[in-house]
This record gives C-alpha cells, sequence and structure tokens, in this order.
C-alpha cells in the first residue's frame, strides 16, 4: 500500500502546514512523487514521538516536514565543554539532528535524549555546559520582546495623559491591571504593603498569559511549549520562593519553627510540625512549578493527541483517517478555546498563590494564642 | 523523567531575561501605569467629592433663599401693617385735632356773640335811657308850664332835702 502511506504522508504535512501559504503547494505535490517512490525507509507513525518533539524544547525551530524535506529556523547553539572549551554555531550544521559538527551530536535516546552531547574518543556521551539559543529561548525572546513592546506603548499612553479614556490595547491591559490590582494584590496581601508587589505580581501574570497564548498560535514565533518547560515554570515559582522568603516577618519565621496553637508533644521530642512547616516552604514553589507545567504541556498533548489519532486511524484505513479527522478538528477546536480559558486561568492562579504566599509570609500575629 | 527535569541553559536565559524583563517593566512600565491609574482614580474620587459638596452648597442656598424671601415677605407685610396703623393714628389725631379746633373756635365765635350781644344790650340801654329822659323832658316841659306847678315840685325838692 504504498500509495496509502505516501497519503498519510502529504496529510501528516498538511496538518502541520495548515497555516502556510498556498506557495508551498507546487512543493509539496513534487515531494508526493518523492515519498511515494521512498516508502522503503518510511517509519511508522509514532505519536510519542510527534508529542514529545513538540513540547521538548530543540535546537532549531521547526515549521513543517514536507516529505523529506524539514523546514525549520536553525538557531545559534552555543555551548561550552569541559574537554574542547567554548563552541558557537548555527544549528543547521547538526542537519535536524542527524549530523555530528565539532564533535557535537544531538542525542537520540537515552538519558540526554534531544540534547547536545559531546561525543568522546570512547563513544561515550559528554553534556557540555549548554548556553544555546533553544527553540523555548528564542520563544523567551519573542515574548518578552512583544511585552515590552505592548506594556512600554501602553506606559507611554498613560504618561502623556492619565486622565484620558483607555485606548486600543490600553483598554485591553487596564480591566486586567486593575483586576490584579483589586482582587489579587489588596485582598492577599493587605492594603498596607501591597503596592510594593505589584510589579512582580503584574510581571509574572503577563508573561505566564503572553507566553500560554503564545503557546496556542500553531506557528512561528508562537507554538513553543514555554510556560510548559519545567525550567521556565521553575524559575518563576523561585522568584516568588525568594521574594517570599524575603518579606517573611518574624512571626513567619517563629512560626515555622515554634507554630502557636499546636499541642506539645507535635514538636518535641521529635519536631514533626516544625518538619512539615519547613518542608511547606520548599513545597510551596514546588507546587508552582508543578501545577502551571503540567496544565500547560497537558494542553499541548491533549491537542497534538486529537491531530495524532487522525493519523493513526489513517494508518488502518484512510477512510477511516479522513473520517476522524473532522472529529479530531472539531475536538481540537474545543480544546483550543478551553486552552484559552487555560491560559488565563494559570497565570491568574499563579498570580494568585504568588501574592497569597506573600501575604501569608508578611502576616503579624498579635494575639500568641493563634490556631 | 526528561520531561521534568530542567534544562541548565533555559534556565540560565529565563533566570537571566526575567530579571530584565521584571526590572524594565517595574521602571519604565508599571510606575508609570500604576500612578496613572491611582492619579486617575484619585481625581475622580476628588470629581465626585467636590460634586457633592456642590450639591450640598446648591441646598444650603436654596434653603438661604428661601430664608430670605420668607423674611421678605414678613418683612412686607410688617411694613404694610405699619403703614396701616400709621394712617389710622394719622386720621385719628387729625379728627381730634379737628374737633379740638372746631371747639375752640366755636367757643370763640360764642364769646363773640356774648360779648356783642352785651354791647347791643348796652347800647340799646342808653338809646332807651336817652329816649326816657327826652319823653321825661318834654313831660316836664309841658306839666311846668303852669307856676304853682312849679313851686308845688320846687317846695316837694326842698322837703326831699330838709329831711337828709
Amino acid at each position: 500500500m504504498p500509495q496509502i502511506n505516501a497519503m498519510i504522508r502529504v496529510l501528516t504535512s498538511l496538518v502541520l502546514v495548515l497555516f502556510i501559504s498556498t506557495a508551498t503547494t507546487n512543493h509539496l505535490i513534487a515531494n508526493e512523487e518523492h515519498a511515494a517512490i521512498d516508502t522503503v525507509s518510511h517509519k511508522k507513525f509514532n505519536t510519542g514521538d510527534l508529542i514529545f518533539n513538540h513540547i521538548k524544547d530543540s535546537y532549531e525551530w521547526h515549521i513543517a516536514t514536507i516529505g523529506h524535506t524539514h523546514i525549520s529556523i536553525p538557531l545559534p547553539v552555543m555551548v561550552y565543554s569541559q574537554v574542547s572549551g567554548f563552541h558557537f554555531f548555527m544549528s543547521g550544521k547538526l542537519h535536524h539532528g542527524t549530523e555530528s559538527y565539532e564533535g557535537f551530536k544531538v542525542a537520540s535516546e537515552g538519558k540526554y535524549q534531544r540534547k547536545l552531547v559531546e561525543i568522546m574518543a570512547d563513544g561515550s556521551e559528554l553534556r557540555p555546559w549548554d548556553f544555546s539559543i533553544t527553540k523555548n529561548v528564542t520563544s523567551l525572546f519573542v515574548s518578552i520582546a512583544l511585552i515590552l513592546f505592548i506594556f512600554l506603548s501602553v506606559a507611554k499612553r498613560y504618561r502623556q495623559n492619565f486622565a484620558r479614556a483607555p485606548k486600543g490595547i490600553q483598554s485591553w491591559i487596564e480591566p486586567i491591571v486593575i483586576f490584579i490590582c483589586d482582587d489579587i494584590a489588596k485582598p492577599s496581601i493587605g492594603k498596607e504593603k501591597y503596592e510594593r508587589y505589584l510589579p512582580f505580581l503584574l510581571t509574572i501574570f503577563f508573561f505566564i498569559f503572553i507566553n500560554n497564548l503564545m503557546g496556542l498560535v500553531p506557528i512561528f514565533p508562537g507554538g513553543a511549549n514555554l510556560t510548559g518547560d519545567i525550567s521556565v515554570t521553575l524559575v518563576l515559582a523561585l522568584f516568588t520562593f525568594v521574594i517570599t522568603s524575603l518579606s517573611g516577618s518574624r512571626d513567619y519565621w517563629v512560626h515555622l519553627v515554634n507554630a502557636p496553637g499546636i499541642p506539645l508533644w507535635l514538636k518535641l521530642p521529635l519536631p514533626l510540625m516544625p518538619i512539615v512547616e519547613i518542608m511547606g516552604v520548599f513545597i510551596k514553589p514546588f507546587v508552582l512549578t508543578i501545577r502551571l507545567f503540567a496544565n500547560i504541556t497537558a494542553g499541548h498533548i491533549v491537542a497534538l493527541g486529537f491531530y495524532s489519532l487522525i493519523f493513526i486511524f489513517a494508518e488502518k484505513s484512510i477512510i477511516a483517517g479522513y473520517g476522524i479527522s473532522v472529529l479530531s478538528i472539531a475536538f481540537t477546536v474545543f480544546m483550543g478555546i478551553l486552552e484559552l480559558l487555560v491560559a488565563f486561568i494559570q497565570a491568574y492562579v499563579f498570580t494568585l498563590l504568588s501574592a497569597l504566599y506573600i501575604g501569608l509570609a508578611l502576616e503579624r500575629h498579635s494575639h500568641p494564642a493563634h490556631a | 523523567m526528561g520531561l521534568v527535569m530542567p534544562d541548565f541553559g533555559l534556565f540560565f536565559w529565563m533566570l537571566v531575561s526575567f530579571s530584565l524583563l521584571l526590572f524594565v517593566l517595574k521602571r519604565f512600565a508599571w510606575s508609570p501605569i500604576l500612578k496613572a491609574l491611582s492619579d486617575r482614580e484619585n481625581s475622580i474620587e476628588d470629581a465626585l467629592k467636590s460634586a457633592e459638596t456642590a450639591k450640598l452648597e446648591m441646598l444650603t442656598l436654596q434653603a438661604g433663599n428661601e430664608k430670605i424671601l420668607k423674611e421678605a415677605i414678613l418683612e412686607r407685610e410688617k411694613i404694610v401693617k405699619e403703614a396701616r396703623e400709621l394712617k389710622e393714628s394719622i386720621i385719628h389725631d387729625a379728627k381730634l385735632e379737628a374737633t379740638i379746633e372746631a371747639t375752640k373756635v366755636m367757643e370763640s365765635a360764642k364769646s363773640a356773640i356774648e360779648r356783642e350781644r352785651a354791647a347791643a344790650v348796652n347800647e340799646i340801654k342808653n338809646l332807651i335811657a336817652n329816649f326816657s329822659v327826652e319823653i321825661a323832658e318834654t313831660i316836664l316841659k309841658e306839666k311846668l308850664a303852669e307856676d304853682n306847678r312849679q313851686k308845688e315840685l320846687i317846695q316837694n325838692y326842698i322837703d326831699q332835702i330838709n329831711l337828709n
């Protein structure tokens, strides 16, 4: 069934290049013939690989694969190897991870799968210090540029005349800013001190929200799974952790070690409660990290899972593939709408919990017998 | 496992760029935006407050106006009343004075009449006396034409004188 396999390939491409202009159509048809000949080397459709290739970071920005032609944006690779020092080259030199360059290769399996490793003389793999501008780092820079552009231009308008009614993007920003001010910061932190923490809360909210939204856009510069990357959510949670710890009042630290209103046998001789309390300090940012990462990654996985259904069914029968595509696309559209909601909710939850943690750390207890 | 292991490179870039983003936004975006928002909130609050005070002022002004109007009406009534009283008293006084004057005139007229009458009576008396003397003269002239009669009379007179 070479024709069917070829059709599957074309369909894969079709879905992935949904947003590419018709200019590539000719190319597509040319590759169809090419793919039809090249069926022997054709691998089975692997859903796991497709999904993981998408949600994991990569050294190039893959846009589409048409036949055997990968369309991707090469990104700079910057590594410091303990053995061979600094290396700087564009990821195009790696030929989509199939070839090695200057002794470096993207590991295809094992501990460092999808990561750049240096192949040592004995064939072992060594992971260098990797400062590469990967897909997610690029997405990070693009989103930061976008955020700066939006908020600096909005700030300019405010600076010109504060009394003017909001206009354009300003009227989109303003209710959210006021919402974070009045409904997150004020009730969680308290009226006296909330202003100090507002810039941080606003920044994490808009950073997460805009990156969540960019993750939903299927084509460059969107589509990277930035807020679904644990490194990014970890940094965000670390900021909350550091700010919480730095603003902790005396009561906050005392309560960690000696929580009032708890029976003494829970503290001595085995300091059960202090252990739980101190664990809680670290669990809070950990939970923040995991929640955002898991929610966004799950959204991407589910959306890709629905798309993959088309190709899984099409491997059995092309008709089934077409049939299921209707359902898949309907579900993906539904998921997309749900993810829009999730994008907002996760940004809101992260900001709210950060504000709550800061508020808890700031709290002063006037009466010692506090349960 | 690879999915939940933080990646050093991305962690590093995220740390650096998010710190920078936080700093730049705080300095150049959030402070002017939040300041503008609080300024606007304050100006709206002020405007509302001043509108409220203006309303109150209007009310007090209205109440003042009403009070002044009421007072003016009272004043007018008082003035009218006073004027009426004044009029009545003037009329009363004038009447009184006129009566007194009239009485005076009457009295003087009466006394004048009295005087005139007395004078007239006197004159009449004089006239009557004169007439009587003239009549007596005439009568005497006629009676005393005879001598004995004259002698008799003289005798009478002499008698009377002796007696005195």
